[in-house]
């Protein structure tokens, strides 16, 4: 993974050299950002209320018993906001939509697409790339501050249902209110943003080097999906480490 | 980048000392040819004797080791070169993009470099689209056409840039002995109505005999031979003769 960073610089240094272009590619990035919400909408809207859920489950009691039942919105939202809606929304994008993007730009690469795109002197990187990494750009983060309200809702639902919590959802939000910052969900976005553009770039990258047949896509395929996550989970702690000054 | 104009006169081609070599084998062993302007050049060989990595080069998508190669005296790896002339390469499987229907393919060029406005853009496509037979494909997907369809859609896609110079990589394998017959009239068709010089990569003897002003029979990286169908046909060299000469034996038994 760590032999290709330098091709993957490149790779970034070319799609933010494309961005003046980004116009002209605008439906391709509209195609692109549709077919991300479109693939993901429910399965984010799933994933983030049990996330919002379980983490009131985990802290609720245990607040609650140590008699600090006021925090419980605070600690949920704060979480969700953080930490857990950017790390898991990135995550199941990556297996989502740097699969699919890794899959089709190595198959065009397999099947000469690219060639051919190459002998029509079409630049691969603004027309398969910059479309890609714009689209996902903006849709993680949407995704995210989505992820984010459904993921408090669940933490709410489950406080007040839960015997050992029993916090009522309007108490639990108003703790929220008094704790979470909107700086803190700005900083979770942020994250996001730059999630996405690993996860555009890495599985582009995956896409543009693929070589052999069906078994090289399939090969591409899962180094996109391990290579984003394991960029995703160390670039947090450095964005966390950097977000904390 | 330019706009295809009416210009139809074909470029020349020189390739001097290409060498190339992959993982330590020599793959083209210093090859040696010029094709004149609006030419047919049919380069023969046997599978796996470099003729499709010769082609690559040709079109810029490969760089070579050594030797150079000369569009009108011009080096390919220069920047301006696709800018300054019209270059367009028939894939051995056509390449058509999946993701976009046959009509989407074959105006890609223009399309993408804003050459023209998207009615223009529809009025040719479905000009070339009947160029090549294919009139009533243009809404259809890749994936629906046949082998034949996908080359002649392609040819339609190389014809829309107006080419100087049009690179075809077998384009008749594959193909029924009807189908290969009707491409290779397309690529005589094409040579003599826009006068593009063409450069046939096959190992198709009747197609190769059958266009070609000239022919190089490549094998094994180097250019065994150089000259028009007959003379290639008289040339006394084993490997050749047993490459022009191969065909099925069945012994009989009375």
């Amino acid at each position: 993974m760590f032999e290709n960073i330098g091709e993957m610089v490149l790779l970034f240094w070319r799609t933010l050299l494309a961005l003046p272009l980004v116009w002209r590619q605008r439906q391709k990035v509209f195609d692109q950002f549709f077919e991300i919400g479109n693939a993901s909408l429910l399965m984010v809207c799933v994933l983030s209320f049990f996330i919002g859920a379980v983490l009131a489950l985990q802290t609720g009691p245990l607040l609650v018993e140590h008699s600090m039942a006021s925090v419980v919105g605070g600690v949920v939202g704060v979480a969700v906001a953080k930490e857990m809606a950017p790390v898991m929304m990135a995550i199941l994008i990556a297996g989502r939509i740097g699969s699919a993007m890794a899959a089709e730009i190595g198959s065009m690469r397999v099947y000469q697409e690219i060639d051919a795109l190459r002998t029509m002197n079409i630049n691969p990187v603004h027309y398969l790339v910059l479309p890609r990494v714009v689209a996902i750009a903006i849709a993680l983060p949407l995704l995210v501050v989505f992820s984010v309200l459904v993921g408090w809702f669940g933490g709410a639902v489950v406080a007040e249902a839960n015997n050992h919590i029993a916090i009522p959802i309007q108490a639990f939000f108003s703790d929220l209110h008094d704790i979470v910052k909107l700086k803190d969900v700005a900083n979770g976005v942020f994250k996001s943003f730059c999630f996405a553009l690993i996860i555009g770039i890495v599985s582009c990258h995956q896409g543009l080097v693929t070589i052999g047949g069906p078994r090289g896509i399939g090969r591409s395929v899962t180094k996109a999906v391990v290579n984003s996550i394991v960029l995703i989970v160390i670039s947090d702690y450095l964005l966390t480490r950097i977000l904390l000054k | 980048m330019n706009s295809p104009v009416k210009n139809h006169s074909g470029v020349s081609l020189q390739v001097r000392g290409l060498r190339k070599s992959f993982g330590g084998q020599e793959v083209l062993k210093g090859i040696d040819f010029e094709v004149k302007p609006g030419e047919i050049f049919v380069i023969m060989g046997p599978s796996g004797s470099g003729k499709s990595v010769l082609l690559k080069h040709l079109i810029g998508l490969e760089p070579p080791d050594a030797g150079e190669i000369l569009i009108n005296g011009e080096t390919i790896e220069s920047p301006e070169i696709a800018d300054k002339y019209r270059l367009a390469m028939v894939f051995q499987s056509g390449a058509l993009l999946n993701s976009l229907t046959v009509g989407e393919n074959v105006g890609l060029y223009l399309t993408e470099h804003r050459l023209k406005p998207p009615e223009e853009i529809a009025r040719i496509v479905a000009e070339k689209l009947e160029d090549v037979g294919l009139k009533d494909a243009k809404d259809k997907m890749p994936g629906d056409l046949s082998g034949g369809m996908k080359k002649r859609a392609a040819i339609a896609r190389a014809l829309v840039i107006e080419p100087q110079l049009i690179l075809y990589d077998e384009p008749t394998s594959e193909l029924d002995p009807l189908s290969a017959v009707v491409i290779g009239e397309e690529i005589l068709d094409l040579n003599t109505r826009i006068h593009v010089t063409t450069l046939v990569v096959s190992h198709d003897r009747d197609l190769a005999f059958g266009i070609a002003d000239r022919i190089a029979v490549i094998n094994d990286g180097s250019i065994l031979k150089i000259g028009t169908p007959d003379e290639v046909k008289r040339f006394d060299d084993p490997l050749v003769r047993k490459f022009l000469n191969a065909d099925f034996k069945r012994e009989t038994t009375s």
